[in-house]
């Protein structure tokens, strides 16, 4: 007896009840359906929000000085802090736990793209930004389009070079390479030796400009070295916070600022975000998994019911089988067999339909150029999906196996009797 | 190649307990082609389960082909059920969504025949009924003489050596009666043994030999023809294995 046949014979006594067929299949079906979709959209909202966070290294800190806030050590309050290249050689000599340390100097305002910046005949508003040191390793989900990062020598020499983010590069040099071209900042000219692509605040970590922080100084900090904003990555293996602790105080120090001022030197540590949001990820998780494993609980219900309804409906066409001569085994096997041929197909096109509406979400969304707040790239992990699918097959089986077991010991005799 | 020795059945449990059969002795020879009669409730469909091992029996001893069928395991009795024995009922039991050809098969898909030859065979069966322009019917798009002869080739189908048939044709009017006989004795040319359960006379006289079951024992077993067989019913103590 080949397995084709038995086989042909499930799908022969399936296709003549399409409608028991149908009803076991669809439970099956929009459990995984709506389990995938559950995840899909959690997932969705997760890489929504992460999007909305800076492309920083996780662990990165980045600290700013203003004015002070509390008189200290016979100074008065309202005196304003600068950071000088001094400060970040303190920090290099004296907290061994830092792994990359930098500093940044907008050319105007922090947060807004502001500088005017202009090529051959085109001309818009950007950030721009003198960086030095170990810039680009804690801008570590920056991504390198085309040309390179600025480098050791470019400060080391003070050369006119800058690298472009996508957004930039598109609108001054549309159509064209970037790389190699003048881009003129102030009345002083760039060579574009590199583009990036950053996904950090929604894209717009795209719209910057950034420039060797040595010519920066030069040119538009009036020979000052004057450090407008220091920023640093600790090691993987030391506690994020003693060590923001450790530069925070020697920062204080250094600059004669009360230990109880919170306004004159502030830190802004990106984990302290990160681990929020996890926090809240965390509990949106829990709950999708909580309402899955519901949906989930409800298909398994759902296909324990119907495969006791279906022995129990075919008792008589299984005693007429083993009147025929069909062993228990064959009995058993056939019903478990039908079972999970159903849950299987079933599942896997509940898995299929799922991703394919995410898929088409996720379509509409791009082509449609939508940048949701909150909302991004709704996937699934496959590994969880084939889970449940596996999960449901076995269930259904296993309730499936009871009362076929039952079903297929007692007398044919008896069977035949029950309608 | 039918052996009954001190056969006892009962169903329920307990207080209602009900005692069928008490003690059921009787032989039946290969070829023989023999009617159980008896009024309702003597145990006669009771009797005809055992034998075709759709059923238990409690006690005493069941020899079919010269082989102990007590305590049988489940595989064992499906196999004797497959090849030896083919039964035919009173409602037809056929299975309702397949075809009249496929019902015919299906004893065949348990023999582990391959499909070819089954439908093959199915074919020749149904021709042998005078059903071949029914192959493809469904049960319910035949009338009853058509399904009981659907039966009849599906229990013939294995070419088995023991036909049981349990009033084959109790829901039949008399013209589609005398066909199914006619049938029954064409396959009894053949030499097989044949045991028809019936309460018609004109049935029961058309077989060769006669058992009268009364209240659960064996009360006349054939004054026909006597010396041609082997008879050793007798009526046991009634009250015996309860």
């Amino acid at each position: 007896m080949g397995i084709i046949d038995a086989l042909q014979e499930i799908l022969f006594g399936l296709s003549h009840n399409k409608l028991r067929t149908f009803l076991t299949g669809f439970g099956v079906f929009w459990g995984i359906f709506m389990l995938i979709l559950l995840l899909g959209a959690g997932k969705g909202m997760q890489n929504g929000v992460e999007q909305m966070f800076t492309s920083d290294a996780q662990n990165s800190v980045w600290i700013f000085a203003r004015k002070t806030s509390i008189p200290y050590a016979g100074l008065s309050t309202g005196r304003e802090i600068r950071f000088t290249q001094a400060d970040l050689d303190a920090i290099e000599r004296e907290i061994p736990e830092i792994l990359y340390l930098s500093a940044e100097n907008p050319l105007g305002s922090f947060s807004q793209a502001d500088i005017l910046v202009k090529s051959k005949d085109r001309s818009e508003n950007y950030g721009v930004f003198g960086v030095g040191g170990d810039y680009f390793k804690i801008k570590a989900k920056q991504e390198l389009l085309e040309g390179r990062k600025l480098n050791g020598l470019d400060q080391d020499e003070v050369r006119k070079v800058a690298t472009i983010g996508s957004v930039v590069a598109e609108n001054l040099f549309p159509g064209e390479d970037p790389v190699g071209q003048t881009i003129e900042i102030n009345k002083i000219s760039f060579t574009v030796v590199g583009v990036f692509h950053d996904e950090g605040e929604n894209g717009r970590q795209s719209e910057r400009v950034y420039i060797p922080l040595s010519l920066y100084q030069q040119t538009y900090g009036r020979g000052e070295n004057r450090l407008r904003i220091l920023t640093y990555q600790p090691r993987s293996d030391a506690d994020p916070y003693a060590v923001e602790e450790k530069v925070m105080a020697l920062l204080k120090k250094r600059h004669k600022v009360a230990p109880d001022d919170r306004s004159a030197i502030r830190a802004n540590n990106i984990l302290r975000g990160v681990e929020k949001l996890n926090a809240m990820f965390i509990a949106i998780n829990s709950f999708l998994w909580f309402v899955g494993i519901g949906t989930l609980a409800a298909g398994i219900v759902g296909i324990s019911n119907i495969m006791m309804i279906t022995v129990k409906e075919r008792t008589m066409e299984i005693g007429v089988r083993k009147a025929l001569g069909a062993t228990p085994r064959r009995i058993v096997s056939a019903l478990l067999f039908e079972s999970v041929l159903i849950t299987a197909v079933a599942g896997y096109l509940g898995l299929v339909v799922g991703v394919g509406l995410l898929e088409g979400i996720n379509f509409l969304l791009s082509s449609a150029n939508a940048n949701m707040a909150y909302f991004k790239r709704p996937e699934v992990d496959f590994r969880i999906a084939v889970t449940s699918i596996v999960i449901l097959v076995t269930v259904g089986m296993l309730a499936g196996f009871a009362p076929a077991w039952r079903a297929a010991r007692i007398s044919p005799v008896e069977a035949m009797q029950t309608r | 190649m039918i052996r009954l020795e001190n056969i006892h059945k009962s169903y329920g449990e307990k207080e209602r307990r009900l005692h069928v059969l008490k003690g059921v002795n009787l032989e039946i020879r290969a070829g023989e082609m023999a009617a159980i009669m008896g009024s309702s409730g003597s145990g006669k469909s009771t009797l005809l389960n055992i034998l075709g091992i759709l059923d238990h029996h409690d006690e005493g001893h069941y020899y079919l082909d010269d082989q102990l069928i007590d305590q049988l395991t489940e595989k064992r009795s499906a196999h004797f059920r497959n090849r030896l024995i083919g039964f035919i009922f009173q409602s037809f039991n056929l299975l309702p969504f397949k075809t009249a050809a496929e019902n015919v098969a299906l004893p065949l898909y348990y023999q582990g025949v391959g499909r070819k030859a089954r439908n093959r065979k199915a074919a020749e069966f149904l021709e042998m009924v005078g059903l071949s322009d029914r192959a493809t019917h469904l049960p319910n798009q035949l009338s009853g003489g058509q399904k009981q002869r659907v039966a009849i080739a599906r229990a013939l189908v294995t070419n088995p050596r023991v036909v049981l048939a349990d009033e084959p044709t109790g829901a039949l009017d008399s013209s589609n009666s005398k066909e199914i006989m006619d049938l029954f004795k064409q396959v009894h040319g053949t030499g097989r043994t044949i045991v028809i359960v019936t309460h018609e006379k004109d049935i029961a006289d058309s077989c060769e030999r006669l058992i009268y079951l009364n209240d659960g024992c064996i009360e006349t077993a054939n004054p026909q023809r006597l010396a041609e067989n082997i008879i050793s019913e007798s009526v046991a103590e009634g009250a015996g294995g309860a």
